[in-house]
């Protein structure tokens, strides 16, 4: 994992000095066509202008784009989060999800397990956002919650988790920024050169027209970046694209390789394009960053320059070809089978570093009879090849109505309800308008303080 | 002139063999510490499951007022594997307590009110996801020595890892094959 991480940055970095590039070119570009050159300078023969529009538009498209590289990674988690709408939750508030997030993360070797934060929209999806594995969240919809069994959940959970392992969310959050940035900034441009040929460039032009050649040169350069300004957020959001695909593959894969259970993840992925719920309320710029596009739910089959990600059926497809095993090699493997060049993306490195390992059998579904003949179940079991797998006690698995009521409780949490578990068994939920100080359950009877206001 | 700057030639190239070797050299203390650490992380899941088996005896008291004898046995093993040292002891203990959990949960089957708790319920979630966490925290181990041990094995950092004495770790397996074995569990 080191080296696929190590690899990881290089490529990053590589990415992100191109779109600095590409952001400063703008910019010098921009400010190039609408503040004039100095007067020509005589510099040894040579006449020379000094293009002082040009390093303004500098200075100002890195100052745009470095004020909020700073703000994303002093505090890019709780923005995205703030952004997306999400609440940050308690374990309390809903224990499974936390239990889940907690054991991928050891399953990850994340040095501690990320903050948790729940959307309350009945869509199916999630999130992963925060610079480091030190300074990282994750998010899923209440509807993710309710509709997914634990397997499926853990899978999306895991291929979240993989993205914080594997650096995803910085490198997108600040290439996201940089897309950002770049857009803005031609925006500007373009109301500018809107206004300012019809005003502030014809008093130029009166003064500066004497010499024809010169003028020539600068309505050149005008067309140069004009230019720029059109090709450069589409080259800009194109790249950024291309690096959200390859990641969302990367994800799965590690995904598969936490869980040793790649079919948690298929079916997930299965279960949420079934489920196309609208959430409009998604900017472009932070698409890329879901485990689903939640702006092309259950739209499209093929994969085209412009997606964030690949087409879910071909996710699902090579996932389920990993024949048993659970490594980046059987992914790669899988990869390759579903569609030719696909291992040549997974490093090699990669997959010289994990043996072939065996995924585990699925939970069993009747929730006593699955705690108990997984205690049974043998430690160590078969393994191909290589690292032994240690098997896991399988979870009593809530009911779809379980899972629902939960959810429900969860929301209610978040909206400031009480709850209080009588003695009895039962669970009393208390809205937030609720004044009295005391409360009879309704089963046993028995009389219960009421909690203060948290 | 020319003795010199073959000189300083030479010098260049070791300089960036010793930066090479260093690099390397960090690259498996960082290895090995990860396989430390992931070792701990199985001790610590051990210990968060001794300390959740108290709470779910509390809880279950009141319903299974006739299974004493059931109580003692998982208190006794959850007493042994606490007080357990060493792999191998540990390691028998904590199955030991595996099997005491697991008939308790068969038992558990014949009070549906217990099963209804909340209370019970949310403890029971707590247990099935330190188990979840034992296993995960084996297999994070398991995968922190595959990569140490490639590392020590493969070219070219084998040199640097032979130079400095790293010698492989071992994976976590169940050793006694008695323990392989799937125990019987009747439901009836």
């Amino acid at each position: 994992m080191f080296e696929l991480i190590r690899q990881n940055k290089r490529r990053s970095l590589l990415l992100m000095g191109f779109m600095l590039l590409l952001l400063l070119g703008v910019g010098f570009a921009i400010g190039f066509a609408v503040v004039p050159a100095s007067e020509p300078l005589d510099m040894g023969g040579a006449t020379l202008y000094l293009p002082w529009g040009g390093l303004l538009g500098m200075g100002v498209a890195f100052l745009v784009w470095g004020v909020q590289a700073l703000a994303a990674y002093s505090s890019g988690d709780r923005l995205l989060m703030a952004a997306a709408g999400a609440k940050k939750i308690q374990k309390q508030d809903h224990p499974r999800l936390f239990n889940v997030v907690e054991e991928m993360s050891i399953a990850a070797q994340l040095p501690k397990p990320p903050k948790v934060y729940i959307i309350e929209d009945m869509s199916l999806n999630a999130f992963a956002a925060g610079r480091d594995p030190n300074h990282a969240a994750v998010a899923v919809t209440a509807g993710l919650l309710s509709k997914l069994n634990r397997d499926q959940l853990q899978g999306v959970v895991a291929h979240e988790i993989a993205h914080i392992a594997n650096r995803d969310v910085l490198f997108m959050t600040m290439a996201g920024i940089m897309v950002g940035s770049i857009i803005m900034l031609t925006e500007v441009f373009f109301r500018v050169m809107w206004y300012s040929n019809i005003g502030a460039s014809r008093r130029y032009r009166s003064r500066r027209s004497s010499r024809d050649g010169e003028g020539a040169a600068k309505l050149i350069l005008l067309v140069v970046a004009l230019i720029l300004a059109i090709v450069a957020p589409l080259l800009a959001q194109l790249l950024y694209f291309a690096c959200s695909r390859q990641r969302e593959y990367l994800a799965d894969a590690g995904g598969a390789v936490y869980t040793r259970y790649p079919e948690g993840l298929a079916s997930a992925l299965e279960t949420i394009s079934g489920n196309p719920g609208d959430k409009k309320s998604v900017s472009k710029a932070m698409a890329p960053m879901y485990i689903v596009n939640p702006l092309e739910a259950g739209q499209r089959a093929i994969s085209s320059l412009t997606s964030t990600h690949p087409p879910i059926e071909e996710r699902v497809r090579i996932l389920r070809s990993m024949g048993g095993g659970g490594s980046f090699a059987d992914y790669a493997a899988a990869w390759n089978k579903v569609d030719g060049a696909g291992a040549a993306r997974i490093p090699a490195s990669a997959l010289a570093q994990t043996a072939p390992v065996a995924a585990r059998a699925a939970n069993a579904q009747e929730p006593m009879a699955a705690i108990t003949a997984a205690a049974a179940a043998p430690v160590g079991q078969a393994s191909k090849t290589g690292v032994p797998t240690p098997s896991r006690r399988a979870t009593p698995e809530a009911t779809p109505r379980q899972r629902q009521r939960d959810t429900g409780d969860l929301l209610r949490r978040m909206n400031k309800f009480r709850f209080i578990n009588c003695d009895c068994g039962i669970r009393i939920k208390l809205p937030p308008e609720y004044a009295k100080p005391k409360v009879k359950c309704v089963r046993c009877g028995k009389i219960h303080e009421v909690p203060r206001q948290p | 002139m020319g003795a010199t700057v073959i000189l300083l030639v030479i010098l260049a190239i070791l300089v960036v063999i010793a930066l090479w070797i260093v690099g390397i050299f960090n690259g498996l203390v960082r290895l090995r510490n990860a396989v430390k650490n992931a070792w701990s992380q199985i001790d610590v899941q051990l210990k968060r499951r001794h300390d959740l088996i108290p709470n779910l005896v509390e809880t279950a008291k009141g319903y299974m007022t006739h299974e004493r004898e059931t109580f003692e046995k998982i208190t006794q093993a959850r007493n042994l594997a606490q007080k357990a040292s060493g792999p191998a002891e540990q390691g028998a203990a904590e199955s030991g307590l595996s099997q005491a959990l697991s008939n308790f949960f068969v038992v558990v089957e014949n009070y549906p009110d217990l099963k209804a708790n909340e209370n019970f319920m949310q403890i029971q979630e707590e247990l099935t996801s330190t188990e979840n966490r034992i296993g995960f925290a084996r297999q994070a181990y398991n995968d922190a020595v595959m990569v140490f041990n490639n590392k020590i094995e493969m070219f070219p950092s084998n040199i640097v890892a032979g130079m400095f004495n790293f010698t492989k770790s071992d994976f976590f397996e169940i050793e006694d094959a008695a323990e392989r074995e799937v125990p019987k569990v009747s439901f009836s």
